[in-house]
């Protein structure tokens, strides 16, 4: 219920946030919006020394254009990004991804980058981002650097953030013209993803075959996952029910999803067809 | 039940009973002016933080509690032994049968643990995050012991004892035998056998459990703040308990932020605190969070049922047979041994038979105590013959509705007793049941479900019945003593009329939501012919209503509404005696109507009962030997229970692949008797049918192997949310209780009773084509792919056997 | 003692803070420790007890309160993180003459509150749905207030209330604005894109 003591700084630019960091080693995390991080500091499941509260960098809240990328600020929160025209426009996928989680107050806290560092495998960004090649880009004491989203996510709970970097930003190649659809099987309308599937269809032009399929997997795993063998089925193919639930009885392969309260393994596995079809042929315009 | 010195004031038009009159307690609840336990403070206010075991059952080694001592800000660390001197065993008030095991049950832990949450330590400090930081330096060292967690398996010779020195983890066997049985199975042409599990529930009301303890060393006066449904029983308890004398102990039960039984309990940490107070002579207050709530308060449910009905060929019910097993968890608290016998006389239902055989064996586990959750025994019983009957009318190949009707009691047949030995006052199936089928449109659903079940669609269409009767008013005082428990069912109400012509009403019923201080007043503003807005009603502090029975078991209206009424009746009974005196005319000649005495034949000689009143106040003249007051109380002892009833009927769309459950819509025509306010009558059935529905399709407490409660925190217990549950179409049939002067009967739990198994119903009925059998509770996609799955594995199997 | 206050040159770190927060309209200013969750501030430190605790994992949404002109789960925030800000709960939504509310009048007229506790936090996510969209479905008001849970009603004269208030709030004209301090296009709360 109440958190153990740490102590507190609120730095005034991503410079500052990193040396603070840096200077104050593993024992400091920092506070986006708070909305994983302040659960498990109740619960007393983690004992930081220092919280570094990022909410004063604004610079790191919003949208920005950027030729054939959106660069999204790490702070901007999940409300944002349902609302944001640029996203809804050009990362739809993200917008209709981020309206699933939680609740309308979590989502005017939660944020892009507290999400993607929590790493959470039941989250529902990671595998969004992966399954749209998103970039990461984090600031450290030795300045910044990027790092795609298939490097990003290493293990439960953990990326490949070292504790003195900031996530800054999220640069996401546009997706027009891309036909998109976010799947997500959840047991109560709060509760997170039993399994998600984000799927993103690129049709030939005037309707032709699939160019190209992605397809990121949500909860299958300790990290999320994309399913390479269903995307690869799909290259070239005609976007028909058959193929495309042909294509998705391989959604699971490979995967290694947990046994937990929701549901098994086997049942994870299941899921991850049937949703990904669903999920596929919805992005595809075929359903 | 008449109080039979008064005439009844038959002619006072009825005004205000049945009218859908707007809540009274909402002013304060909806700006936010409330007095949760929680939010109180007093000068010196101390905090207690509760360690509690994190292992399900083991021998307390060792308690170093020093370097808590040290902290800042800690005043005090207890142990359990610490405690045992000045607090007794926490009080189990139903001896169900003369052998039935009752183990010691200390608020801490002295010795052993017996489930993840025993109490281990106490902290007290000077606030809140101080006393939650020293827990993390109270060190116990432990040496396990088996857990016992499986009821079948706990009851075996060899088996882990959860109570060493009891030799045995059968806390009881309670036996309820009538007729026979074994003749009655003998000539039926169907037996039907089926296993239920009634899974473990928390109660979740929405306010987590807080108390507050100010004492007054110098007089050894202790007042307890506590948020529960049951001031006057943890009264009593808490002085047998603490040794505190009962009429230095005053109870209040402040703002309550529901209930649901998990509040009508006589818990630990009240205990506790109050010891803590007389120690320390100061206030101490504790707040327990929702994860501790999870493991520290009773947990509901926690049954398997094995049900056998007796039938012949064309569906006539001959007899029903039910074993239950019934987890008590590693204590016994209030009720917990008698909570399953609360559903013992329900499981023939609605039904006819000859013959009924009901035993129930109480179980000892290492989890968390069980006691009652709304219903309390009675879903459990309605569950198992309204999902059995659905099993029933299926091997027969006859309509769930059909079935029903064959074996229904019809509404000529009232009263009538049952197989089970309760007297059924009235009740009328076939007309909610008529009225919920027009309203469900029963026919087409049924022909739009043949339709996917011939096209093979993947999702089906399931319709689920559920015609429940349940009984409530808890209870006829001489039943509860024939059933060994403790103490009496009555309730007490009194009435003082001020001087100024208002009216206060002192319940002892103690409400946490369900309305009380607006029906009472409708109740009293009626029989007493005052505006509704003069009425004030107290309740929940032992000071200022010392008597009382407090609320659980949908007794409040049918006992303690009821007593309102009769105490007003008294009240117009000495208003009228003065006003005949003050008119000089005789009583018999006196009309009583809107508030206002008239004498028959002379309308200009009048005197409103305000005016009575004030004579009565002033007391210049009076009745001879009438004392000045026209104040009167009540107590009243019910003669029976309450038996509402109902349709219930519910469809479902269960999407095959996943195994994902929407409910497409729901009915329920409920029978409630006359009803007091429509408006209050309706949200108890919409929060009721919520609760059973989120037993059959989103909660359970599941413990894993090593009897950890996995799902810990409300983010793993599935509370349903607003998206996850159905709009409802109410409705209502009306036959009158004969068993008050209202004709009122009881509506708390009636919508949890009967809503669970019409949604289980409905899912089997969507998925009974598919060859699937059973599934448990709650119904979730995974249990439900699978069982679609396996029917399918076995419907294969079968076809490769037959090629 | 280090303050990490804005006008100073920011401390690296400190374990007692200064904040200045508004609640209700009144100004406050108070040295709390960084761990103290704005709920408890509210209750504990200003004695602003209408806005209650129902669970410790954010899921229950009864500490419901607006943050600088949207909701917060109260007890999902440090109070440190709302130095600076305007905190509106359940006590500062009736109007200075004490006049109720739309929704607080809707919730009582429709009934739709039984013991009450979870009666705050709908009624601030209610407010904040009907900013941003003031004629919602049926379907929207559930979805809207998927984060609040509560055991006595089932919801249905939850959903009935918001509804009615909607309507009154439309008939006395513009719906109140989004606070101050949040940038949020206005955009109506129609479904992400397909
Ligand atoms: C009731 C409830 C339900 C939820 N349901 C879902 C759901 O269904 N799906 C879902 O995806 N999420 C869900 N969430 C989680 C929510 O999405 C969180 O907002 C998100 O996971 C974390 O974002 P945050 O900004 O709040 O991060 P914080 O809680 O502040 O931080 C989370 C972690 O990330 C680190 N971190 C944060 N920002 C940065 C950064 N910029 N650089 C480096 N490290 C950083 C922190 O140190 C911390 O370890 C739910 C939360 C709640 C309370
Ligand atoms: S108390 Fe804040 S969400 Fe439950
Ligand atoms: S009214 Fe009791 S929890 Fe909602």
């Amino acid at each position: 219920m109440i958190p153990a003591k740490f102590d507190y700084a609120r730095p005034q630019s991503a410079e500052e946030a990193v040396r603070v960091l840096a200077d104050a080693g593993p024992e400091a995390k920092v506070l986006a919006g708070g909305q994983s991080l302040l659960p498990i500091l109740r619960l007393r499941l983690s004992f930081p020394e220092l919280l570094v509260d990022v909410g004063a960098l604004g610079a790191l809240r919003g949208v920005r254009e950027e030729g054939q990328e959106l660069a999204v600020g790490a702070l901007t929160t999940h409300h944002d990004m349902v609302h944001d025209p640029l996203v809804r426009a050009h990362a739809g996928l993200l917008a209709r991804a981020a309206a699933t989680i939680a609740d309308p107050a979590v989502r005017h806290r939660g944020t892009l980058g507290g999400s993607l560092a929590h790493a959470d495998p039941a989250g529902d960004l990671p595998a969004v981002c992966l399954a749209m090649d998103a970039t990461m880009v984090a600031l450290g004491p030795q300045g910044y650097r990027t790092i795609p989203a298939a490097e990003f996510f290493v293990d439960y709970l953990q990326t490949a953030l070292r504790p003195d970097e900031l996530l800054t930003e999220i640069r996401f190649p546009v997706l027009d013209g891309w036909g998109y659809h976010y799947e997500k099987f959840h047991r109560t309308a709060q509760a997170w993803a039993v399994v998600g599937v984000a799927a993103a269809v690129r049709r030939e032009r005037n309707g032709g075959g699939i160019a190209e399929a992605r397809v990121g997997l949500v909860n299958m795993g300790a990290r999320p996952l994309r399913a390479h063998l269903t995307e690869t089925a799909l290259a070239g193919a005609e976007p028909t029910r058959e193929t495309i639930g042909r294509a998705a009885t391989m959604a699971a392969e490979g995967a290694h999803p947990p046994t937990d309260l929701s549901g098994s393994a086997e049942y994870r596995e299941h899921l991850a067809r049937v949703l990904t079809r669903r999920a596929l042929l919805a992005a595809a315009g075929a359903a | 039940m008449s109080t039979g010195m008064t005439g009844r004031t038959e002619q006072a038009p009825v005004r205000e009973v049945g009218r859908a009159r707007t809540r009274k307690e909402d002013a304060r609840l909806v700006t936010g002016q409330t007095t949760w336990t929680d939010n109180m403070t007093v000068p010196g206010l101390l905090h207690v933080a509760i360690l509690r075991s994190p292992l399900a059952h083991a021998r307390i080694e060792r308690v170093d509690a020093s370097p808590a001592l040290e902290r800042e800000g800690v005043v005090a660390v207890f142990t359990g032994a610490d405690l045992a001197a000045g607090l007794g065993s926490l009080p189990c008030a139903w001896q169900v049968t003369e052998d039935m095991i009752l183990p010691e049950h200390p608020a801490v832990a002295v010795d052993e643990v017996r489930y993840v949450g025993d109490p281990v330590a106490v902290v007290v400090a000077r606030d809140r995050y101080a006393a939650a930081d020293a827990l993390e330096d109270v060190w116990v060292d432990y040496e396990p012991l088996p857990p016992v967690l499986d009821l079948e398996a706990a009851l075996a010779e060899d088996a882990p004892l959860v109570h060493a020195d009891k030799g045995s983890n059968r806390c009881y066997t309670w036996p309820l035998v009538s007729g026979d049985y074994e003749t009655a199975r003998g000539q039926a042409d169907v037996v039907l056998r089926r296993r239920h599990h009634q899974q473990r529930l928390i109660p979740n009301a929405m306010e987590p459990r807080a108390c507050v303890v100010v004492p007054v060393p110098s007089t050894g006066e202790y007042t307890l703040y506590s948020s529960t449904q049951i001031p006057h029983i943890v009264r009593i308890m808490m002085a047998l308990t603490t040794g505190i004398p009962e009429q230095k102990l005053r109870v209040v039960a402040p703002d309550v932020g529901g209930g649901f039984g998990s509040k009508l309990q006589v818990y630990g940490e009240d205990a506790i605190c109050l010891a803590l107070a007389r120690t320390l002579g100061q206030p101490v207050k504790w707040t327990e969070s929702r994860s501790e709530s999870y493991q520290a308060q009773h947990h509901g449910r926690g049954q398997i049922q094995d049900i056998e009905l007796a039938a012949t060929s064309d569906g006539r019910l001959l007899g029903m047979k039910a074993d239950i097993l019934a987890d008590m968890g590693a204590y016994l608290m209030i009720i917990t041994p008698g909570t399953p016998l609360l559903g013992a006389f329900m499981y023939p239902g609605i039904y006819k038979m000859d013959a009924y055989d009901f035993h129930c064996t109480g179980v000892f586990t290492t989890r968390t105590p069980t006691d009652a959750y709304r219903g309390a025994g009675r879903p459990e019983a309605t569950f198992a013959i309204e999902r059995t009957m659905d099993e029933l009318a299926a091997e027969l190949g006859l309509d769930p509705l059909e079935l029903r009707r064959r074996n229904w009691i019809r509404h000529e047949e009232f009263p009538f007793t049952t197989v089970a030995g309760l007297t059924y006052d009235s009740g009328d199936y076939a007309a909610a049941t008529d009225r919920a089928t027009a309203l469900f449109g029963y026919a087409d659903l049924r022909a739009e479900q043949r339709a996917r079940h011939a096209n093979a669609d993947p999702v089906r269409l399931g319709i689920g019945v559920s015609t429940y009767t349940e009984m409530c008013g808890l209870a006829p005082s001489r039943i509860l003593g024939s059933l060994r428990y403790a103490a009496g069912g009555w309730e007490a109400a009194s009435i003082r009329v001020l001087a100024t012509g208002k009216v206060e009403v002192i319940t002892g019923t103690s409400p946490h939501g369900q309305g009380h201080v607006t029906a009472w007043s409708q109740i009293a503003a009626d029989v007493l012919g005052v505006p509704f807005e003069d009425v004030e009603v107290m309740h929940g502090d032992t000071r200022v209503a010392p008597q009382g029975m407090d609320t659980y078991g949908s007794r409040s209206l049918v006992i303690g509404g009821i007593a309102v009424h009769e105490a007003a009746l008294k009240v117009v009974a000495k208003a009228r005696k003065l006003a005949a005196h003050l008119l000089e005319a005789s009583e018999d000649d006196l009309d009583f109507a809107d508030g206002v005495f008239s004498v028959r034949g002379s309308p200009d000689a009048r005197k409103t009962i305000q005016e009575v009143a004030f004579a009565a106040f002033a007391a210049h003249d009076l009745p001879e030997g009438m004392e000045p007051t026209l104040n009167a109380e009540h107590l009243l002892d019910p003669d029976n229970f309450s038996y509402p009833h109902g349709t219930h009927l519910c469809a479902v769309e269960v999407d095959t692949e996943t195994g994902a459950v929407a409910i497409r819509s729901y009915v329920c025509v409920d029978d409630v008797g006359r009803v007091v306010n429509p408006m209050i009558v309706e949200g108890q059935v919409h929060g009721g049918v919520a609760q059973g529905i989120a037993q059959a399709l989103y909660e359970e407490a599941v413990y894993d192997d090593a009897g950890n409660l996995v799902s810990g925190t409300m983010a793993d217990y599935l509370v349903p949310a607003a998206p996850d549950l159905p709009d409802l179409v109410t409705d209502r049939t009306e036959t009158p209780a004969t068993s008050n002067p209202l004709g009122v009967k009881g509506v708390g739990e009636a919508g949890t009773i009967a809503s669970t198994p019409a949604v289980v119903n409905a899912i089997m009925d969507a998925l009974r084509p598919l060859g699937v059998r059973d599934v448990r509770m709650p119904c979730t996609p995974e249990r439900i792919w699978r069982a679609v799955r396996e029917a399918a594995d076995s419907e294969s199997s079968r076809k490769e056997d037959a090629s | 003692m280090v303050s990490p206050a804005k006008d100073q040159a920011p401390m690296p770190r400190a374990s007692v803070a200064r904040i200045s927060v508004n609640v209700d309209g009144v100004d406050h200013r108070d040295e709390v420790e960084p761990r103290l969750l704005l709920v408890h501030y509210l209750r504990d430190t200003l004695g602003r007890t209408g806005t209650p605790i129902g669970c410790d994992t954010g899921n229950c949404g009864a500490c419901t309160v607006d943050l600088d002109g949207a909701t917060v789960k109260s007890c999902q925030v440090l109070a440190v993180q709302a130095d600076g800000g305007r905190v509106t709960t359940i006590q500062g939504l009736a109007g200075p003459d004490g006049a109720w509310h739309p929704l607080q009048t809707a919730f009582h007229e429709q009934h739709a509150l039984q013991c009450g506790y979870c009666t705050p936090g709908m009624i601030m996510a209610a407010r904040d749905l009907l900013r941003e969209t003031p004629d919602p479905t049926p379907e929207q008001v559930r979805d809207a207030l998927e984060g609040n849970l509560c055991r006595c009603t089932g919801y249905q004269n939850i959903v009935r209330a918001v509804l009615a208030a909607a309507a009154e709030l439309r008939r006395q004209g513009a719906p109140e604005p989004r606070g101050q301090g949040v940038d949020v296009p206005q955009v109506s709360g129609q479904e992400a894109p397909a």
